[in-house]
């Protein structure tokens, strides 16, 4: 993975795959900390799988054999003096959360976040996404649910719509300062 | 300096989209539609799934062709990431693989415009792709 945004979109992955109805995604820059938090109401994990899952050669999948993408963002986080935590209780969800040392010269950049989030949002149509950006003092917010009040009966997934996604997030980021 | 777009601008461009093609009444009937699927499992995210799946929206926006392209788990193809689904209207799905830009570009040109088959066609014998599948 080149990048975080990379990361986001296999993390979230996730939740879409465990059923979730909404999924949370928080990204805090502050002081040395670069945090991703993704928290979904999906399937959940049992205690033994929780354990297992940062195992390279664990997944529940059948279609292949090794499951990658929570190892590989636990190995980069690491590299920069972070972690990865994993919370999850069958029936009720999961909280992943990895940690970057903000300043280190290991640290992924950030990369294209507003893409990200525009295609999340728009080519998982069955679930939510807020989405939340945090900094120092400021934040940016961004609920689906609102995005879809507002579009009536104009689908989400209209390019129109999804380009526009993309720009508006773009900017806001921009805005209170994201340096990508 | 632009202005930075909110979701009143959202607002005031829905009204606009309303009164054009309406995605939604079409894809209601889906068999009047392309149909896309982008595999997003790690290895495709890794190899560029997320550009891949952009420059679908795009050109096919560009010309002007209904699609409704929508994200999918893994379709168990690593070795060939990205992979993609299409289903042309009233056709059976079919899986692509190694679907970089020029690749993407050449299925829209060649089979989605044309039907024409081209390279890069993974043979599989089931109905469509869906993580139920993955289970
Ligand atoms: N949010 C989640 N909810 C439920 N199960 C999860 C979640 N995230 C990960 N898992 C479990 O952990 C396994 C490993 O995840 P991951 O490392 O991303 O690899 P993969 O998704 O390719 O299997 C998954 O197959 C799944 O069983
Ligand atoms: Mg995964």
């Amino acid at each position: 993975m080149k990048d975080l945004s990379m990361h986001i979109l296999d993390i979230a992955q996730n939740s879409v795959r465990a059923k979730a109805s909404l999924v949370q995604i928080n990204i805090v820059e502050r002081g040395e900390i670069f945090r991703i938090e993704v928290i979904d109401d999906g399937c959940g994990m049992s205690e033994e799988t929780l354990k297992k899952v940062t195992d390279p050669f664990f997944t529940s999948r059948t279609t292949r054999k090794v499951g990658l993408g929570i190892p590989l963002i636990k190995q980069n986080a690491e590299q920069t003096g972070g972690f990865v935590k994993l919370d999850s209780k069958v029936g009720e969800g999961t909280r992943f959360k990895a940690e970057f040392g903000r300043y280190h010269i290991d640290r992924p950049p950030i990369g294209d976040l507003p893409g990200t989030m525009a295609l999340l949002i728009s080519g998982n149509t069955g679930l939510d996404f807020v989405f939340t950006y945090t900094n120092e003092q400021k934040s940016y917010s961004l609920d689906s649910r609102e995005v879809k009040e507002i579009l009536g009966d104009v689908d989400i997934r209209t390019p129109r719509v999804v380009s526009f996604l993309q720009e508006m997030i773009n900017d806001n980021l921009i805005e209170i300062g994201v340096e990508f | 300096m632009t202005k930075v777009k909110s979701l009143d601008d959202l607002r005031k461009m829905r009204d606009d989209l309303q009164s054009k093609v309406n995605l939604r009444e079409k894809s209601d009937h889906p068999e009047k539609m392309v149909q896309i699927k982008v595999s997003m499992a790690t290895c495709g995210i890794a190899s560029g799934a997320k550009e891949t799946m952009n420059f679908l929206i795009e050109e096919l926006d560009a010309q002007a062709i209904d699609t409704v392209v929508t994200q999918t788990g893994c379709m168990g193809y690593c070795y060939a990431e990205p992979t993609i689904e299409v289903t042309l209207p009233g056709e059976k799905p079919v899986v692509f693989g190694h679907v970089d830009l020029k690749k993407a570009a050449e299925i829209v040109e060649k089979y989605i415009k044309n039907g024409e088959l081209v390279d890069g066609i993974i043979p599989v014998n089931y109905e469509t792709v869906d993580e139920k599948n993955n289970e």
